[in-house]
């Protein structure tokens, strides 16, 4: 074995994590959201160990729920990746597609994706613990329309920094959603959040799906205000997602990205 | 269709990969773009294509502005484009490609249109073959079959036959050439091959440093600069 040898190739990726500050914001990143999450939930458990007691399927519902934000954004993310990764990217954009095409395109396509991924999960979850995702009612499709609607433009809004900045963006396509883990309060109520968090998750459609969801499987009750919160905040992010997209696309066509992106 | 490029300029962020370019392809003309790597080749293709907004000037296709976003969409349903840089998805057949293509272009009677093209291009042994395993020169036939899916007017072509050995370069070549001739197709190629450039275009267009340094038919260039072939007329205004 050669010393050098095994050095050349260690700087070899050493070179490329100083060269990149977004390499090193994500090697940090996961361990900090990991502490950050955990903490909250570990503090949750350590407050109020009595609030789960009979409910066994809250935790697993809001899992499965928070589940189907994540496929529906990384299934929009991962749709406009392959796209980069197999370099038909330019022939894209090359083909009579209007934007809002692209966008409805993936929008639908994804929602499939998602369902392919999540359907088998929730039929495993009864016979496994005796759970059923199904004990929401009706509101649970307004959940899902929700988290399907924020999803997406998460979605598009890491598909606009693809657009704007290529593929040094994909980290983000992966972690943004983990951010939101902690702030959207999924496994525990939004008031085990510090007072002055709590005001920036108010601005996450998730606190209100998630705190409903909650609501509906403890206390049998549906505060349709929670619902309306959430599609009204969805609503608006999701208008100014696609307006992003569109000034991403111009910003791309000035800079010039999307000639040979992926190369 | 024609393609008329007005006043052009490109800069990135203080660098001017394309400097007050000024031409005009003819309807059914075939023309080439030879020039170093840096050049502006690409950039200037960008722009035409709409994937690239000019600093300045105007690229008119049929004169329609195609700044103008429905000119874009209209103009790139009559326009395609190939590139040894750009690949169909390596995962989906040669056939499930053309479909997407196909219907992306909006082709009417597709099946008849792919048959043809894997007919006119030996495509039909693997179309039902993943494209990510052809070989480099199958690749190739299948991308030119993707730019030809929708009966382009306007053919934009760079580096067509980059990497592919003669045999194969010389069959892309004379397709191409029929295909112009017998389609009336508008056709800008960008090549380091000087004999391809030589043997397909009616007039060719040097680029150096985002500028177009000189043009005329391949022997005007050559008696113009005293040389025995494009090859050395290129060399010669390259290295001035």
């Amino acid at each position: 074995m050669k010393l050098r040898r095994m050095y050349a190739l260690s700087i070899r990726h050493l070179y490329l994590i100083r060269g990149s500050f977004p390499r090193i914001l994500d090697l940090i990143y996961w361990p900090t959201i990991q502490i950050i999450l955990w903490g909250f939930i570990s503090k949750f458990f350590t407050m109020y160990s009595d609030y789960y007691n009979n409910t066994v399927g809250v935790i697993l519902s809001c899992a499965i729920l928070y589940d189907f934000l994540f496929r529906s954004s990384i299934s929009f993310n991962m749709l406009f990746l392959e796209e980069i990764w197999s370099r038909n990217f330019t022939n894209l954009f090359v083909a009579p597609l209007k934007l809002s095409e692209i966008i409805t395109a993936l929008t639908f396509t994804a929602l499939v994706r998602t369902l392919i991924g999540i359907v088998p999960a929730v039929l495993l979850m009864s016979p496994l613990f005796g759970v059923s995702i199904i004990n929401l009612g009706a509101p649970l499709f307004l959940l899902f329309l929700s988290l399907y609607m924020f999803g997406t433009t998460l979605g598009i809004l890491v598909t606009s920094g693809l657009l704007r900045f290529g593929p040094a963006f994909e980290n983000t396509a992966w972690s943004s959603l983990f951010l939101l883990a902690p702030l959207g309060c999924v496994y525990y109520p939004l008031s085990i959040l510090p007072e002055w968090l709590q005001y920036i998750s108010n601005l996450l459609p998730l606190v209100y799906v998630f705190e409903e969801a909650r609501s509906i499987l403890i206390n049998n009750s549906v505060n349709y205000d929670n619902i309306i919160n959430a599609l009204l905040l969805n609503l608006i992010y999701f208008s100014l997602s696609v307006i992003i997209f569109y000034f991403s696309f111009y910003g791309a066509r000035k800079k010039g990205t999307l000639v040979n992106m992926g190369e | 269709m024609s393609i008329k490029i007005k006043n052009l300029y490109k800069n990135y962020k203080g660098f001017e990969a394309v400097k007050n370019l000024n031409f005009e392809i003819k309807k059914g003309s075939i023309t080439g773009l030879l020039g170093p790597n840096g050049c502006g080749k690409t950039t200037t293709i960008g722009m035409i294509l709409g994937l690239i907004r000019p600093t300045k000037g105007e690229v008119l296709i049929n004169n329609k502005d195609i700044e103008i976003e429905k000119n874009r969409i209209s103009v790139l349903e009559k326009m395609n484009f190939i590139s040894p840089y750009v690949e169909l998805p390596k995962k989906l057949s040669v056939k499930e490609n053309l479909i997407v293509y196909g219907k992306m272009y909006e082709v009417k009677n597709l099946q008849n249109r792919i048959n043809t093209l894997c007919n006119d291009l030996n495509l039909k042994e693997f179309l039902n073959k993943k494209t990510g395993e052809l070989s480099s020169g199958q690749k190739n036939r299948v991308s030119l079959a993707k730019s030809l899916i929708n009966n382009p007017e306007i053919l934009l072509l760079d580096e067509p036959t980059a990497s592919l050995d003669p045999d194969t370069g010389d069959y892309v070549r004379s397709y191409i050439e029929n295909y112009a001739k017998k389609n009336n197709t508008t056709i800008l190629l960008a090549s380091h091959n000087m004999s391809e450039v030589e043997r397909l275009c009616e007039n060719i267009m040097m680029m150096k440093q985002g500028k177009i340094i000189d043009d005329g038919t391949c022997e005007e260039l050559i008696f113009k600069h005293g040389r025995v072939n494009l090859e050395e007329t290129f060399l010669k205004l390259v290295r001035e």
